[in-house]
């Protein structure tokens, strides 16, 4: 089977502080897996990892073309929604209606809340068309309305074909086979 | 990608101030001649070395807005993840700020050089100076703004990093229509401009990467 994320036997230092080492984990077509653990225990930088921004200081990681949302919005903030997320990909209205954002397409992206704003970094993720999804604390500032479209979204992402893996120290939707860090 | 890049940066350039440095550069042209006094003679002996520093101090305005707003919103970020490698955003962050800031520059040249009561030829030198310095200047402008970026009182660090590293570009702009020299000046103006060009996005890349967390 050909995973889609695989880690072999990584280990991470930030600062000249070991946050894991010897960490083994695959993600295959259709599968998720949660990261879990107090803060500071490196789920972010995991997270980071795996998207390749940050170096591992020990191991391998394989990866495919993933797409990633975490704290940063990365959208221009005078433009409204809709041309702020295409200049990353289009079309995005599929993505923006899933997360209940069709109404805000002419809003500023500065006028947006911050459950509004995490919406829109899902809404990204979700319209970019990668088979793994990294998400970062997902859950951060989303109502229940919009816990409710985020699982939705991931369960039609894995049943086609794709994977998800999300750091949150808060349980998530459905049942996640986790990793727990920093213990 | 690297077209939409430039577009966009160029925009959010000409849409979030890209006039300051230019009133900038003109404020500098006129404090000139209040603090030379009206001596026509003087004021063009000096006035394209004079141009030739508000245009530096002006390249310093925009620094803070080229690269950081990008890494703090995770925009550099998400370009990697695109595949986009960080020295082709870098060479993108650099023909955006120069299409924001050496044409602009230059219409401003024209009455910075009345301001100062430039005649036709040192004008003609001070034009041709600039032109042939913008693309190095703001490639600099770039690659400090990114050695700097997310550090505390970045302004005034890329303040004294920038400068010095323009001094060759000063030097030689600033002689080409200044004090003799004319046409090997305007070379040796060249001879930095291209370097500094060139080696700017390699600089400006490896920042980028250093400065992920």
């Amino acid at each position: 089977m050909s995973a889609l994320l695989r880690f072999d036997g990584v280990a991470l230092t930030r600062g000249g502080r070991l946050l894991f080492e010897d960490l083994h984990l695959a993600l295959g077509p259709g599968e998720r897996l949660q990261v879990a653990g107090p803060n500071g225990c490196g789920k972010s930088s995991l997270i980071r990892l795996a998207a390749g921004l940050l170096r591992e200081h020990g191991g391998r990681i394989e990866r495919t073309k993933l797409a990633l949302a975490d704290d940063g919005l990365a959208l221009d903030r005078e433009l409204p929604l809709r041309r702020a997320l295409m200049f990353w990909k289009s079309p995005v209205e599929p993505a923006m209606d899933a997360l209940g954002l069709a109404h805000l397409a002419d809003v500023p992206v500065r006028l947006l809340s911050a459950g509004q704003a995490k919406r829109a970094t899902l809404a990204r993720v979700a319209a970019s068309g990668a088979p793994l999804w990294l998400l970062d604390e997902p859950l951060n500032a989303l109502d229940t309305d919009g816990a409710d479209r985020l699982g939705r979204l991931i369960a039609a992402h894995l049943a086609s074909g794709g994977a998800v893996l999300t750091a949150s120290h808060q349980p998530l939707p459905g049942e996640w086979p986790r990793v727990e860090l920093g213990r | 990608m690297i077209g939409a890049l430039i577009l966009r940066d160029a925009r959010r350039g000409f849409t979030g101030g890209a006039w300051l440095p230019i009133a900038f550069f003109l404020l500098i042209a006129m404090l000139v001649p209040f603090a030379i006094g009206p001596d026509a003679q003087l004021l063009n002996r000096i006035g394209p070395g004079a141009m030739w520093i508000a245009a530096l101090t002006a390249a310093l305005l925009p620094i803070e807005r080229l690269i950081e707003p990008d890494r703090a919103d995770g925009t550099l970020d998400q370009l990697a993840l695109h595949g986009m490698a960080e020295e082709v955003i870098a060479v993108a962050k650099i023909a955006a700020h120069w299409l924001t800031f050496a044409p602009p520059l230059m219409l401003a040249a024209l009455p910075a050089a009345s301001l100062l009561g430039l005649d036709r030829a040192a004008f003609a030198g001070a034009l041709v100076s600039l032109w042939i310095g913008m693309p190095g200047l703001a490639a600099l402008a770039v690659a400090v703004a990114a050695l700097t970026a997310g550090l505390p009182r970045a302004g005034a660090l890329a303040g004294l990093l920038l400068l010095p590293l323009a001094v060759p570009l000063l030097i030689f702009g600033a002689s080409v229509s200044g004090g003799g020299g004319g046409n090997s000046a305007l070379l040796l103006e060249a001879a930095v401009s291209i370097p500094l060009l060139a080696g700017a996005p390699f600089v400006t890349a490896a920042a980028i990467r250093a400065a992920r967390t």
